[in-house]
Formats: C-alpha cells, structure tokens, sequence
C-alpha cells in the first residue's frame, strides 16, 4: 500500500482508504454506540449493583479456575501433539479444534448429556451425591470446554517453534525429560503460553451458550457477566450497559496483551529463522 | 481530515437507514400480491398474527377455516406477542390479531390497529408444577415444592410466565395454608431462572430439575411422555388472558371476523381445549 508499484501511488492510497472504511466504521459503530448511551458515572453507579458485582466477581472467579484447569490438563495435550507423530494424531488434533467451531449451545446439550443427573458420567456421579448441573463447576466446565482449545492450539505451535537441536544437545548432556520440558520447552515457549492462557480466559469470560443451558442461570451461583448482559436487556438496560462496556474493555485490553506477546514472538521467530 | 470522516459517517448512516426503508417498504408491499384484489369466489389470503403459544391449536382451527370456507388460505405469523404488535406497528398487513395477554391487546387498541371493544377473550392458560416422571422429588402436593434439597426451575421475572410463578408465591405467602416460611423455602429451592419457558420444560424433563413451573399449555402430548403435572389451584394460579381481534386494516373484514367467530365457536373451542387451553365459555 505505501510503495504500490501503480502509477499514482498517492491516488491509489486514497482509493483504498476510502473502502476500507465502511467495514471499520461497521465494527466500531455498534461499540462507540454502546458507550455513548451511556456515562462513566452511570458505569461507576450500576457497579455498585448487587447483580452487576455478583456477575462480575462469579466471571472472574470462574474464568481464572477454568484458565488454570486448561493450563493443568491442556499442557500434556500440547506437549504430545508438538513432539510425537502419533497414531490418530490428526484425529486428536481436530478433537481438539472441534469447541471452537461448535455452536455454544451444542456444547452445552452435550456436557448435559454427558454430566447431567442422567447424564453418561453424571449418572455414576449423582449416585455418589454429586451433582453438577446449575452449579459453580458446571460454569467452569462449559467455559473449559469452550475455550481450552485457545490455550492449546497455542502451546502446541510454541512448543514445537522449539529448535530441536537444542533438545538433542540437552539430551546428551544427560538432561531428564522432565527437565527437558522444565527448563527448556517452558521457558522457550513461555510467551506461547502466556498468550494462549490470555486468550482461554478472555473466552471464558464471554462464554455464554454452554452456560446458560448446562449451569443455568441463577444470580450469585452460575449467572455469569454475559448471561446477566442479556437477562439484562430484558429488565435492567443499565445492567445490561455496564457489564457490555465491562467486558469490550477487558477483551480489547486482552488482544492488546496478545498481540504484544505474538508480535514479539514473531520478531524472535524471525532471529531465529536468520541464525 | 475530520470533514471527511464525518460526511463517510453520514454516508453510511444514510445507506444503512436507506436499506432498512426499503425492507421496511418490501414487508407490506408483499401481502397485496398474496391477496389480490378480492374477487368473491377467488382465491383469498388470509393472514393471522398469533402468540407463539397458539401455534399448534391455531394451525388446527386455520386447517379447519379452510376446510370451511373453499379458495381462502390462512397464513399464520406465530411469533412473540410483542414483536407481533411491534410488526404491525410497522405496517405489517395482516387480517387478524391474537394476543397471549391482553396488556398488549390493548397496545394494539391504543395504536389504532384494532378497533376499540372489538376484541375478545377466547382463551385462558394457567401455571402448573411439572416434574419429571420418575419423580426424584417424590412430589405429591405444592407443599413438597419446599423440601429442602430440592431442585426447581423457574423462568425469570423477564418472561411473563417467570413474573406469574413469583405472584403464585406471593399468593402462597399470603394464604395462611402455606405462609411465608412456604415461600422462602421454595425461592431457596430455585437452581436457575430460565430465559424462556421452554427451557425449564426441557431441564425437568430431562430429570435435571425435581420441578418446574410452566403454562399449562407447555404439558403437550410430546411433553407429557416424560414428565407429569400437579395443578396450581386456581385462587393461588395466574390466569393469563388470550384476546382475538380483527385488525382495523384487514382487507378482508368478512373473512377476518368469520376466523374470530370460528375461534370463539364450540368448534374452535374445542381444539384449543385438546392444546390444554382453558376455553372462554368454560370461566
């Protein structure tokens, strides 16, 4: 675009702004409008809501136990699919990716189906008095469920950035696989992580489908920010406004993060392609 | 600079309001073409709007109206009560309205688009318990809805069927049957507020909840296969209203009326008794 090789560069710069106008002005409209309706003070005043912080304090908490699970159970996933060509490696790999193209709700009739009272595991489950249905963990499955895939698609292209000669020459110096994976894969793939684990939680956070239908909807124990946003557009437009403008604020500062992690990824990928 | 960005966000503004005129002015321009001008013994459409509960029972009585009256052919617009009064407000053309309460009945008559004391009460619909049919509960009376450990599911106070199962428990609160006590051990019972009533017949049916709280209507033949019901006395119940009305802009008055009359007939009264309507003759 700067250094076209058209004849009037300039002209043809102009051009080109001009329609790439409409699409952005069609992203940032709806967004501009929503804080335009309302005021900062208004936000500040409907943050003393008791709905407005039961939501927001069930989404925090709810997303940093579903990003931590992921980290705990999605690391294996990621290193195994970085290091090994396994049998059924394609299959597990669009396992994988499959939340992230299911519809929501599809998600969530499924984690019934699978961890209702009747469900496959929760029938065995509600025998022992457990039940996880219209709970805080059935809020923290259908968020795993939905946004894992984010942090290991991530860890998995980092660990396997990971130049393997350096692993070979820790191998001979006598270094264990755990170590290995301690003090090489870890730390050489940690902006990977870091970002991947930002993005898991930024879609935790606006996970809605598979909540509402697997963990309901009940203020204080499973009615996260979205579900208050629109149980809210039906009752309390304020409610509704505040927690919106809440959550543009927290993915806008969350792709703000990621792209500063991914950007300087790439810069250190692009060294290492020139070494 | 700044001229610029304002006059692209005008131009944009102007072309998003121009394609909503044009769609807005393709709705109404497309009835006329079903309707042609009425000749008597030819062809005929008419067009009902109707709440999303009637859609079985009134597909019946529009089958029915068919039957009866050669040449005519009734399309139904089922959709929420409100969006349907917000679409003729709009300049929906249609030939009959039929409202599931009648505070929007009476939107419409202040709006003009049904004339005044033209509308008629045709149908009632009440709450009822549902649980599912193995029974985890072991639910025999209202009075178990407040067994500790209970799961029940409401529908949230922003549906009109959500707003009706609290004012059942306000009435509990107030009979001295049940008392207070009743009300805050069922309240402490709820799991979740749905955000549609079809949602709580779903989780009771699929056992996830002990109990739920729907309109006597939701209980249909494929509904009832999995779970049972336990009526809600009528001083504790709400009784929802359903008004019918032609519309003042009905091309069709004749036929418009003749569909009010085959409603409110034994006939019409009838299918919607066989949906789990409350018939209007029977109040």
């Amino acid at each position: 675009m700067k250094n076209s090789t058209a004849h009037h560069p300039k002209k043809d710069s102009q051009l080109w702004k001009l329609l790439s106008a409409p699409m952005l002005l069609f992203i940032l409209i709806p967004i501009l409008s929503l804080f335009l309706r309302t005021s900062p003070a208004d936000v500040f005043q409907n943050l003393h809501d008791k709905q407005v912080t039961q939501a927001i304090t069930l989404s925090l908490s709810s997303s940093l136990v579903s990003t931590s699970l992921t980290l705990l159970f999605g690391t294996p996933v990621a290193y195994r699919l970085a290091t090994r060509r396994f049998r059924g490696y394609h299959l597990v790999d669009t396992i994988i990716d499959l939340p992230t193209v299911l519809p929501p709700s599809v998600a969530g009739v499924a984690l019934l189906m699978a961890f209702g009272r009747n469900g496959l595991i929760g029938s065995f489950l509600a025998d022992i008095g457990i039940t996880i249905p219209f709970t805080f963990f059935a809020v923290v499955l259908a968020q795993m469920f939905i946004a894992s895939p984010f942090y290991i698609k991530s860890a998995t292209l980092g660990f396997s950035n990971i130049d393997k000669q350096l692993i070979q020459a820790a191998e001979l110096d006598g270094a264990s696989r755990w170590q290995i994976f301690r003090y090489i894969f870890i730390p050489l793939s940690s902006k990977a992580l870091m970002s991947g684990s930002v993005m898991t939680w930024a879609r935790a956070l606006g996970e809605f489908g598979a909540t509402i239908i697997f963990a309901g909807n009940f203020p204080g124990r499973t009615q996260t920010m979205p579900l208050a946003v629109y149980i809210g557009f039906e009752i309390s437009m304020n409610v509704a406004l505040t927690l919106s403008i809440i959550l543009i604020c927290f993915s806008f500062l969350t792709l703000v993060i990621v792209k500063g992690f991914l950007h300087a990824r790439m810069e250190t990928e692009e060294e290492l392609i020139s070494y | 600079m700044r001229s610029k960005v304002l006059s692209i966000c005008l131009l944009f503004t102007i072309l998003m309001s121009a394609a909503c005129t044009t769609q807005a002015a393709a709705t109404p321009t497309e009835a006329p073409t079903e309707a042609p001008s009425s000749t008597p013994v030819e062809e005929r459409t008419l067009t009902v709007m109707a709440a999303a509960s009637l859609t079985e029972s009134y597909t019946e009585i529009g089958a029915l109206f068919e039957s009866q009256n050669p040449g005519v052919t009734v399309t139904f617009n089922f959709a929420g009560t409100q969006a349907l009064v917000e679409q003729l407000t709009q300049g929906a053309e249609a030939d009959v309205f039929a409202s599931a309460n009648t505070k929007y009945m009476n939107a419409a008559v202040d709006a003009g688009l049904v004339a005044a004391d033209t509308a008629q009460t045709f149908a009632y619909n009440k709450l009822v318990v549902i649980y599912p049919k193995d029974n985890p509960a072991g639910i025999a009376e209202l009075k178990d809805l407040a067994k500790s450990g209970l799961k029940l599911d409401l529908a949230d106070s922003s549906v009109p069927v959500g707003q009706y199962s609290l004012d059942f428990l306000d009435k509990a609160a107030a009979d001295a049957a049940y008392g207070t006590a009743y009300k805050d051990a069922v309240l402490s019972n709820v799991v979740s507020y749905e955000e549609n009533v079809k949602a709580v017949v779903t989780k009771v049916s699929l056992g996830e909840a002990d109990a739920g709280i729907v309109y006597l209507t939701d209980v249909t033949a494929d509904a009832a296969e999995s779970v049972s019901k336990l009526d809600i006395p009528d001083e504790l119940n709400t009784i929802a209203t359903y008004p019918v009305a032609p519309l003042t802009a009905s091309k069709n008055a004749d036929l418009a009326q003749a569909f009010v009359n085959l409603v409110l007939s034994s006939e019409g009264q009838t299918i919607l008794a066989k949906y789990g309507f409350v018939p209007a003759t029977a109040q």
